[in-house]
Formats: structure tokens, C-alpha cells, sequence
């Protein structure tokens, strides 16, 4: 019988052939932890009295909240760094970036098996990887005995059709999907991406797909590679790990979406849920305070480069705050590189050291009671951005840039040149 | 095994934000600190109120948002036996399990109102609410999960088999 990529992959992993529903135990090649989740995953591995980490990498990603804006979470990062001193695992310290986005770049080959003590781990399905997020134990015993337990989900299909306009980006798309089928619309399922949208998005663009399959409750968000994906990895230095990973044509979907992006607009979620979508002539208008552009969903060199694109030569409202926080230490010398700084800096932004910069209200733009966010990241539930008073509103880099000119949620086709 | 208990009712898309704080993210050290504010953004009153054994019944999509694992782990620490929801979210399901909090699915959540009390029977999935006197139905969890949840977690699974044993 023919087999979805999860399944392929799961395969695989767990040496037999798999079918949807079974538990199953599979080898894990790449493990992650972050600052919120890491501390916890040390401190189970060392009760079970583990002394080394099995999986081929495991990293230790200190994004959260990085620098440390308070001595208990200097605290934590010290945990971090002193586990990866006395074990193989590798530390990704202050400086480096988001780990979603660090681990498309240097570690995630199409193929493996990612577990990750956070949930947008499923950024790495963008690159044919199996790729999921799980808890603190999980990853302990991923650590410490190579492997994990796993439900094999079933396979929702996203056949993705058309020409996407000019203005209109993958994060429209894949706001657009979750408005459609719900915060809950794809819970404990893959979702698989196909169609000939695909060729017209790049590495970066299909990775914030992958990224936001989480917020409609999957498991995996999943692409086929091709040579789009090849050539990302070479630019990054690591051609060889290219693999083709596709589904069989016989494959056995439990639903198959077909979705049409030619008339899409830009999409805005508002709060407080992601599917709470609307479509930007629906939304514009909405006065906001803060504008924040980056994340492991679109904080890479695309979207900066989107955003400089529209903010150049123009200043921010001067009524908001603009702040920008490049994905990782790449992105940020990319940026550095071409001028992006210049405009930004010249457009009245603060840039922030990569990270996940004030995404999950830790630091660096904690919002004020009644005030209102325009950010790119992924998800806006009460509370998010350390403020259960402040209202987050999500949409693309091209969105958020053209409302930073404004001071109000704008369509980003008024400015595109 | 069979919990008793009175019920704590929330609504649907009750997130891990809600549940655990983001702002609270330099207490996820400290987890009987986090647990004087679990849910705090969905209900201000439940930490210091909630008694040993209580269960919660939610709507949909339960326990919704990021991977950590604190959100459950500080629900147990509070004294909740159990929760029942009309659905979960699938890393909120994972870690639950793994900690030992079990986790009911039943579609009549609507029916159960706070402060009825009520009685699980995990292994043959039965919920009795013997405040209204109705039972419902639904489908055990998996022989793995269960076998993890009566040892209290898979901390003590692991220690106990040395392996997953599936
Ligand atoms: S950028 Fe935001 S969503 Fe991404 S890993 Fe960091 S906190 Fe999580």
C-alpha cells in the first residue's frame, strides 16, 4: 500500500512498516530543548540516571529569552550550558537565534526524525523531515535512549493551486488554511503540502508553512523536497544532505483539501485565537501601538528583505514602536550585509540580537494594557506578549512593514513597488 | 482505577498560555511557584480554591499552544485528578500522559456543570456524574498509555521497564 511522508519516515524509523493509529517506538537522529523547556528535560535525564545524549545532535537552544533579562533565567541558561559541558549535546548560546530557524539551517536534512521540547519543531517538515514538538520528559528520554514513542498520525492532504499574487505571501496562505479548518482542524494529524503553489515559494517561505501546521493542531507540516530544497541546502553549505522525499502516488489521505491562491488576500488573525482570520480589506484600519517583525515563523533574510523593501526611504508612525529581531546570527549578518540595517534604522526600528526577540513575553516589548500588536509570529493567545490586557494581531512582513508606515493595519499592495 | 471528584468547568481553547503564563517563563524552575498561578488567565480564583482530587471539564482543543509541559505538570502539582474536555491538543494529550494526568475525551461535556461530582472508570471509560446521575462513555486510551498512566507517569514506567515496552 502506498504511504504518506509521514509514514514513509516513521517507516523507517521505527525499522517496520507503519500504519495510522499505531503506537510506535522510532529512532530519533535530531533532538532539540529551548530555555523554557531544556532546564526540565536536564533535570529528568539526571534522574534517570543517563549519562550521555544518544541522538546523532542533540542541541540546547537558549532563544527564549536571550540575553537574560533576570537572574532566575541567567539561572536556567546555566543549567543549559553546564549539561552540554559534561555531555555530547551542543549549546546554542546567546547571539545564535531562534532554534527552528538555526536548525533549518545547519541541521535538519529531509529524512530525519526531529523531536523538539517546543511546538513549532514542525518548522523542519518545510524540509522533508519528520518533525514534531513534544515535552520536557520526551526529550529526556530522546536524549538519553535515542528514541521516543509515537502515535502514527493519519495524513490530511493541502493541495495547494494556482498563482499567488503580487502582496500575497505563504503566511497568507497558511492563515488562510487555519481560518478555514480551525485551531483544531488538523489536530493529531500530518498535514502534507502539495500543488503548484509549491514551486513558486522559496525554502524560507515553505519553512513558515511547516512552521504554523502546529496552530491547526498537527503533528507534522510536510513538503516534499525538490530542487528548490537542494539548492537551499548548498547555499547553506550542506548539498549532500539532500534527499528526495515524496509520497507514494497510492497514498492514503483521511482528507484531501484543495485550496486555490489566486484571488487570496492578505490575511490577518485577530485575537485571540490564530483561526480568528479575516481578510485584509476586512481588517485594515485597526489602530495598533507596536509593530514586530521576526520570529522562527518570518524572521529569516526573505522577510526582512520584504520588509525593507517597503519601509525604504519612509519612516515608521510616530506613534508606534518597530521592532525587528532577525531569526538567527545568518540572517542578521545577511541583513547587516545588504544595507537592510540602514533602511530599518533609518525607518525609525529598534533590531534587536536574534532571538525570539518579545514573541513569547519574556522581554524586548512586553505589551501595555490596552495596547495592540501587529507582529509576524504565530500564534496570539491572551497573554502571549506578557500582557493577558494586551490584543496581538498576526499577518505577514509585508503587512506588518506597511502598517508600521501607517500606525494602522494596512494592506501591504498599497506599497509594494 | 476509579477518581472521584467535583468538577472546575472552562470553555474551549483553554492554551497553555492560559494555563502557564508566558510572563511567569522564570518560575518554570520553580514548579510549585508556577502552580500558585495555574490558569490564572482563564480563571483568577482556581489556584488558591482548587482541592486535591477536583477535575476539570473543558470544551474544545484543550490545553492548546506550546510544548511546555509545565501546563500539565502544574495542574497535577495543584491537586487535579483528572481532565475532561470535549478535545485536546495533541502536545498538551503527550505530556499529560507522560506525567500521569489522565485525560478523558467525551463529546457531552456541555451536560456537566461545575461542582457536579463525578466518578472515572479509566481502564473500562466510563464517566458516572452521580450529582445529575447520567454516564457517559468513551474509548480508553491505548494499552501503552494506560500501562504509563498507572505507574503515575513514565518517569516511573521507564525506571520500572527499563524501555518503552510497545
Ligand atoms: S520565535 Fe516565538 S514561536 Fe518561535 S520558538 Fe521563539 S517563542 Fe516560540
Amino acid at each position: 500500500m502506498g504511504k504518506t511522508i509521514a509514514e514513509k519516515i516513521l517507516s523507517e524509523k521505527a525499522g517496520k512498516d507503519v500504519i495510522p493509529g499505531e503506537i510506535i517506538v522510532a529512532k530519533v537522529d535530531l533532538a532539540l530543548v529551548q530555555d523554557g523547556t531544556g532546564p526540565l528535560t536536564v533535570e529528568v535525564f539526571d534522574k534517570f540516571g543517563f549519562k550521555d545524549v544518544k541522538p546523532d545532535k542533540a542541541i540546547l537552544f537558549i532563544d527564549h529569552a536571550a540575553p537574560s533579562p533576570r537572574k532566575e533565567l541567567s539561572n536556567a541558561h546555566n543549567i543549559l550550558r553546564n549539561f552540554a559541558k559534561r555531555t555530547r549535546a551542543i549549546v546554542s548560546d546567546v547571539g545564535e537565534g531562534v532554534s527552528h530557524q538555526i536548525m533549518a539551517e545547519k541541521y535538519v536534512k529531509p529524512g530525519d526524525l526531529l523531536v523538539g521540547a517546543d511546538s513549532h519543531t514542525c518548522t523542519g517538515g518545510g524540509l522533508g523531515a519528520f518533525s514534531t514538538g513534544m515535552g520536557s520528559t520526551d526529550l529526556a528520554l530522546a536524549f538519553g535512549l535515542g528514541k521516543v514513542w509515537l502515535k502514527v498520525p493519519e495524513t490530511f492532504l493541502f493541495e495547494l493551486k494556482g498563482k499567488l499574487p503580487e502582496g500575497v505571501y505563504s503566511k497568507d496562505i497558511i492563515l488562510h488554511i487555519i481560518g478555514t479548518i480551525g485551531a483544531d482542524g488538523a489536530t493529531y494529524k500530518a498535514m502534507e503540502f502539495t500543488g503548484e503553489v509549491l514551486e513558486q515559494l522559496s525554502q524560507e517561505a515553505r519553512l513558515t508553512i511547516s512552521n504554523m501546521a502546529v496552530e491547526a493542531g498537527a503533528k507534522a507540516g510536510l513538503i516534499p523536497t525538490d530542487e528548490i530544497t537542494k539548492a537551499y541546502l548548498k547555499e547553506n553549505g550542506r548539498e549532500e544532505d539532500f534527499k528526495e522525499i515524496k509520497a507514494d502516488p497510492d497514498a492514503k489521505y483521511e482528507k484531501v483539501f484543495t485550496i486555490d491562491v489566486s484571488n487570496l488576500e492578505p490575511v490577518v488573525s485577530f485575537p485571540h485565537t490564530v483561526d480568528n482570520t479575516r481578510k485584509i480589506s476586512e481588517a485594515k484600519g485597526v489602530k495598533i501601538d507596536q509593530v514586530f517583525i521576526g520570529t522562527c515563523t518570518n524572521g529569516r533574510i526573505e522577510d526582512l528583505r520584504i520588509a525593507a523593501s517597503i519601509l525604504k526611504g519612509r519612516r515608521k508612525h510616530p506613534d508606534i514602536r518597530l521592532i525587528i529581531v532577525p531569526a538567527s546570527r545568518t540572517v542578521y549578518k545577511k541583513a547587516l550585509d545588504e544595507g537592510l540595517f540602514d533602511i530599518f534604522i533609518d525607518a525609525g526600528a529598534a533590531i534587536m540580537a536574534p532571538g525570539c526577540g518579545p514573541c513569547v513575553g519574556v522581554h524586548e516589548g512586553v505589551l501595555g494594557d490596552n495596547e495592540k500588536v501587529l507582529s509576524t509570529q504565530n500564534r496570539n493567545f491572551l497573554g502571549r506578549m506578557g500582557n493577558p490586557k494586551g490584543e496581538i494581531y498576526l499577518a505577514s512582513p509585508a503587512t506588518a512593514a506597511a502598517s508600521a508606515i501607517t500606525g494602522e493595519i494596512t494592506d501591504p499592495r498599497d506599497y509594494l513597488q | 482505577m476509579i477518581l472521584k471528584g467535583k468538577v472546575w468547568k472552562f470553555g474551549d481553547d483553554i492554551s497553555t498560555d492560559h494555563i502557564a503564563p508566558g510572563r511567569y517563563f522564570h518560575l518554570r524552575t520553580n514548579l510549585p511557584e508556577l502552580a500558585k498561578h495555574v490558569l490564572e488567565d482563564a480563571r483568577e480564583d482556581f489556584a488558591s480554591k482548587v482541592e486535591k482530587g477536583d477535575i476539570i471539564v473543558a470544551g474544545r482543543n484543550f490545553g492548546l499552544g506550546s510544548s511546555r509541559e509545565h501546563a500539565p505538570r502544574i495542574i497535577k502539582l495543584a491537586g487535579v485528578a483528572a481532565i475532561i474536555a470535549k478535545s485536546f491538543a495533541r502536545i498538551f494529550y503527550r505530556n499529560a500522559v507522560n506525567i500521569g494526568l489522565p485525560l478523558i475525551e467525551i463529546k457531552e461535556a456541555d451536560e456537566i456543570d461545575e461542582g457536579d461530582v463525578l466518578e472515572i472508570d479509566l481502564a473500562n471509560g466510563i464517566v458516572k456524574n452521580t450529582t445529575k446521575g447520567k454516564e457517559y462513555k468513551f474509548v480508553p486510551m491505548p494499552k501503552f498509555m494506560l500501562d504509563v498512566i498507572n505507574e503515575g507517569g513514565i518517569e516511573n514506567y521507564i525506571s520500572k521497564y527499563g524501555d518503552y515496552k510497545i
